[in-house]
């Protein structure tokens, strides 16, 4: 009987004991913990899909104590530019520019878009994607994500066959004379002939980055008739990466972080410049 | 240990075999791709003779016609050079001298600026001033894609048009008789381009730089039909 007395106090004073009993105290608090999280993580998840997400909800990076679930779901969105469409150009069986080493441009802008996003998202941007993997959505379709959007911007991403290797363009739609104004509608035609002039902000913003990032590239954004930009109605640009003629794809590769910076910190420092019209589909 | 002299010769004739195909291989590999070249310039040479009917016309005047190719800079842009053409009066045999004269491409090859296997079809201008300009479907599929190169291609034939041919206030540029969305998948091509806004418009524009006469040839052309509804006198002059 003393022997058992003994053993039992032993086990008591030994780890093994007490870290099962740790655990079973300690979980349940976790578990209470992990789920009061829950919602404001999803609330901050830039799903490429979603409803536009109110900035607000976003915690601010370092908070110390999270805001409570009521107070996010009453929080007003913020009226701004809060939604960058980003655009990966061509897809499936369009492979836009092949260098001669096998390099295909619809897929290296497609992993330049995943860095893209998260440079945005570091921004506090909501990022919509018009296509994940290798589908061709139509040069409509893909304006019309950005169209249904309320206070977005639109980036398409491309590889050109030509230019210095190393160096990055970023170009606007050319002055688009406005269509009839009888309805107030702006005209899926002539889409962006609102926002030219917007357009060449974002574009001179962001082509004074990449210029100090890469040399040789020039200093402001140029003009080009690009078919994706004419149906689109909002702020936006083509950004076109020098080339797929480079011979080692590495090279294409070790430009993606400084074209990433570049857009995000061009559309951010484009933020106050764009006052989002009230309604969708109005003029800015 | 001492080597077998047949060892010592073999060796050396090895050594002797390397040292040569060092030397030669180079100069073959050069010889190759010269030949290789050569043949593709005459192969070249010998469709656009196919498909390029010569519109140029020695009586014509010569004057000194600008024509846009790549700057060099490597930068996008287009730049004149002045080349001495006979040229016709007729603005749309003018437009056919000069784009042909583009196609062929400048005499440095690096700053060409469309695909030398492309070709016009046809060209017609219409009263009002818009030009349609029908390319060979080579034009579409040999060109680098790109914003940059397609960009500099439409660059190079409006500025050239506008430098050379006045009456041509806009352009619509189709592939192989059919409209297309883009060029090689980024510039659009379903718009009309600006080329000269402040050309002259209407009947009395076309039919007052047509001083020559219209050969049998040509009034077969949609181009001189064109050009024949221009001149038509009951339809009125519009206002620019």
């Amino acid at each position: 009987m003393l022997l058992d007395v003994g053993r039992f106090v032993h086990n008591i004073a030994h780890w093994k004991f007490w870290l099962p009993l740790l655990g079973l105290t300690v979980c349940p608090v976790a578990l209470r913990m992990a789920a009061s999280q829950v919602p404001q993580q999803s609330s901050a998840s830039p799903a490429g899909q979603q409803p536009p997400a109110s900035p607000a909800a976003v915690p601010p990076p370092g908070a110390a104590t999270p805001a409570p679930l009521e107070q996010i779901a009453t929080t007003p969105p913020r009226a701004g530019l809060n939604i960058v469409v980003l655009d990966p150009a061509h897809g499936g069986t369009d492979l836009g520019a092949r260098g001669t080493g096998g390099i295909h441009e619809s897929d290296i802008v497609l992993e330049f878009a995943a860095q893209v996003r998260t440079a945005l998202e570091s921004q506090g941007f909501q990022v919509v994607q018009t296509r994940q993997g290798n589908a061709n959505p139509s040069f409509d379709d893909r304006s019309a994500m950005a169209n249904a959007q309320r206070g977005s911007i639109f980036v398409t991403l491309h590889i050109a066959s030509t230019g210095t290797p190393g160096t990055a363009r970023v170009y606007v739609m050319n002055d688009l004379a406005p269509g009839a104004d009888a309805t107030g509608l702006i005209p899926w035609d002539r889409a962006q002939a609102p926002f030219v002039s917007l357009s060449r902000k974002l574009g001179d913003q962001i082509q004074g980055l990449l210029a100090q990032k890469f040399k040789g590239s020039p200093a402001v954004a140029q003009t080009a008739s690009v078919r994706q930009l004419r149906t689109t109605a909002a702020p936006a640009i083509a950004v076109e990466i020098s080339s797929v003629t480079v011979e080692d794809r590495a090279q294409l590769d070790h430009m993606a972080p400084g074209i990433a910076d570049a857009i995000a910190r061009g559309a951010a420092a484009f933020r106050p410049a764009y006052v989002v019209p009230a309604n969708p589909g109005e003029r800015p | 240990m001492m080597l077998p002299r047949w060892r010592w010769w073999f060796l050396a004739a090895l050594f002797l075999a390397v040292v040569v195909a060092a030397i030669y291989l180079p100069i073959l590999r050069r010889n190759i791709k010269q030949a290789a070249k050569l043949q593709q310039r005459s192969e070249e040479q010998a469709r656009r003779e196919l498909t390029q009917p010569t519109v140029i016309n020695p009586s014509d005047p010569k004057v000194k016609a600008k024509l846009f190719w790549a700057s060099g800079a490597d930068d996008g842009t287009v730049s004149a050079v002045i080349v001495e053409l006979p040229l016709a009066s007729d603005p749309v045999l003018r437009s056919k001298q000069v784009l042909n004269t583009l196609l062929a491409g400048p005499v440095d090859t690096e700053l060409r600026t469309l695909p030398p296997d492309a070709a016009l079809l046809a060209f017609y201008l219409l009263p009002d001033g818009t030009a349609i300009a029908d390319f060979s479907e080579a034009l579409a599929t040999s060109i680098p894609s790109g914003i940059e190169s397609e960009q500099m291609a439409v660059d190079s034939i409006t500025k050239t048009l506008e430098a050379n041919v006045p009456q041509v206030r806009r352009l619509k540029i189709l592939i192989h008789g059919q409209e297309a969305e883009t060029l090689a998948g980024h510039l659009d091509l379903s718009q009309a381009f600006v080329v000269n806004s402040n050309a002259p418009i209407g009947p009395r524009a076309a039919t007052s730089v047509s001083p020559v006469p219209v050969n049998k040839a040509q009034q077969l052309t949609p181009a001189a039909t064109a050009v024949k509804l221009a001149a038509s006198p009951d339809k009125p002059a519009e206002k620019p």
